[in-house]
């Protein structure tokens, strides 16, 4: 069957491609149906990676967030209709101590293999998971960021040391929204504070315990772990205010993507004995817990309706280019592309 | 019971195809039968409960063959033996839903060229639903090139208004019994001369709804439209 697929050929630009899927009795079809725009999406399609990466890694289809819907399942394990999410990762291989996102070998859709702008998603029962019901398709759309936030906290409740009673998160965008109330659900027991640079956005974290600008952080907060989801040109200088900011032996979780290496001050790192985990993508195991969180805790999905930015019915390619141009103008909040 | 209907039209033997020996939808695009990819669009749709392809009377039992080679589950294929124009063939389908008593006022076809490969989802699905709507559809996409009308074939008669005009694809759907009621009203001439189901509609009095097609629903025709099927999948061209 020539499925049809939507491609970024070079920034900004859209082209419609085909490619020819053969049904087999292993694979299964799924019509994605909501897809949401990620920063790594919008690094392509603005062309902020090198020109190296881009000319190696286009055409390509973009997005790795979305749900669609089970159309041809050959393995009988879903029903034709069932909502389903997509987890972009694609190991290659299995590793005993190595998480599936973090081997090298494994593949990731919208970086490298097409990902979920098509007409249908061939995959594996393996590689989705179904949507709880009365979940809102918008918020499902994004829950592989949400996984990626619940991957950080996971790792950070394996290892950071007992002492939890503050927590600062610093980012006041999307990804700072959501592990900020990953961990007030995850950890009742500890304080939460968010730092940030926009009051109005800041004034949106109304689950957590505090809010700060970063330029007007009270002397006497102390803070025992922090989560930096900044990324960009601000990652050094975030990094290294937490590395102030923070008490001896305390966990820093990185979830912020740079383009460039970031200087930091490792001498403090040292000094005070500082755990710092890296955190990027997810696996199976997140979207499971994620989408367990969600019917346990029906509220955490109430709060990540309030990121639902936007949501752009899509028909043509000019469609998409003005939902990716959308998407470069808003404040805060994801942009949800309902695929037609 | 079952209510729509896919019927691929492949009862044409290609006689503009040039020198092949096989009939065009029989050849290979990208490893496989061209007709084979269309079947399967519609196999995993899930708005068609069944999938009725019409081949040339001496091509059922190869049509047959290739479907049970490429497509695992053949269990809503049915392969017909099309008749001796395009409307008789539409028609050996729906005297198969007949036959079957599974033809009623709410029995929808979906029609469509079995060399039309690249036909997409949101195009299949809005034929279903503008055919429960409305009754009948057609898929067209606007002209870019402007038309030109003579009569004569030697000097220009008329030029219509290119806003008003489009080009016709595939597929066309319709509410099958009416569609057979139609038919029948027509003598052997008009039987003749209306060679598109469509334009009995519209002769009729019904109402036939637009549904937008797209330009890379191509009818694989001429050799050229090969070349242009294999660059539209990305294949070298000099590939056979």
């Amino acid at each position: 069957m020539l499925n049809t697929i939507y491609q970024l050929v070079r920034p900004r630009q859209f082209e419609v491609a085909f490619e020819d899927i053969a049904l087999d009795k292993e694979h299964i079809l799924v019509r994605p149906t909501h897809l949401s725009i990620c920063n790594a999406d919008q690094r392509y399609y603005q062309g902020k990676r090198s020109e190296d990466i881009l000319r190696q890694k286009l055409p390509m289809a973009l997005i790795h967030e979305g749900i669609g819907k089970v159309v041809y399942d050959p393995t009988g394990e879903f029903q034709v209709g069932e909502r389903v999410v997509l987890i972009p990762n694609t190991p290659c291989g299995e590793d005993s101590v190595i998480g599936e996102n973090y081997l090298r070998s494994s593949k990731f859709r919208g970086s490298s293999m097409n990902g979920l702008m098509q007409e249908y998603v061939q995959t594996v029962g393996d590689r989705m998971v179904r949507v709880p019901e009365g979940l809102n398709d918008l918020v499902a759309a994004f829950t592989e960021m949400v996984t990626v936030c619940y991957g950080a906290v996971s790792r950070f409740g394996r290892t950071a040391h007992a002492r939890r009673e503050a927590i600062g998160v610093w980012g006041d965008g999307n990804m700072g929204y959501i592990t900020a109330l990953l961990l007030k659900y995850r950890f009742p027991e500890s304080k939460v504070y968010v730092f940030g640079v926009t009051e109005s956005k800041l004034s949106d974290f109304s689950f957590a315990d505090g809010t700060y600008l970063v330029s007007a952080i009270p002397k006497e907060l102390k803070i025992d772990h922090a989560f930096e989801c900044v990324g960009g040109n601000a990652a050094g200088q975030v990094i290294n205010q937490i590395i102030d900011l923070i008490q001896p032996e305390g966990t820093i979780g990185i979830l912020g993507v740079s383009e460039d290496p970031v200087p930091i001050n490792t001498r403090m790192i040292l000094e005070k004995g500082l755990r710092v985990i890296g955190t990027s993508r997810s696996g199976r195991e997140e979207f499971l817990g994620v989408l367990q969180l969600y019917t346990q805790q029906p509220r955490v999905p109430e709060y990540l309706e309030k990121l639902i930015g936007g949501a752009i019915r899509i028909n043509e390619i000019k469609d998409m280019e003005a939902a990716f141009e959308m998407d470069i103008h808003k404040i805060m909040g994801k942009t949800i592309l309902i695929w037609d | 019971m079952s209510n729509v209907y896919g019927v691929v039209l492949a009862g044409g033997i290609g006689s503009r195809m040039g020198n092949v020996e096989k009939p065009k939808q029989f050849l290979e695009l990208g490893g496989k039968p061209i007709i084979i990819h269309t079947i399967e669009k519609f196999v995993i749709h899930p708005g068609v409960d069944e999938v009725l392809v019409l081949s040339p009377k001496a091509w059922v039992s190869y049509t047959q063959d290739i479907i049970r080679k490429f497509i695992p589950d053949t269990k809503r294929i049915q392969v017909l033996a099309g008749g001796a124009t395009r409307n008789e063939t539409i028609m050996n389908a729906v005297r198969y839903i007949e036959e079957k008593g599974a033809l009623d006022d709410e029995t929808i076809i979906v029609t469509h060229d079995s060399v039309r490969p690249f036909l997409t989802h949101r195009i299949l699905e809005e034929n279903i639903q503008a055919a429960r709507r409305y009754g009948a559809c057609d898929t067209v996409i606007p002209a870019t090139d402007t038309i030109v009308e003579s009569r004569d074939s030697a000097q220009i008669t008329n030029i219509p208004n290119r806003k008003f005009m489009y080009q016709g694809q595939t597929p066309q759907s319709f509410r099958a019994k009416q569609l057979k009621l139609l038919y029948e009203e027509l003598d052997g001439e008009e039987k003749e001369i209306l060679t598109d189901a469509c334009k009995i509609m519209v002769l009729k009095g019904v109402h036939v709804h637009l549904v937008r097609g797209e330009v890379s629903n191509i009818k694989i025709t001429y050799p050229y439209d090969i070349t242009v099927a294999k660059a539209l999948l990305g294949m070298d061209l000099e590939e056979k």
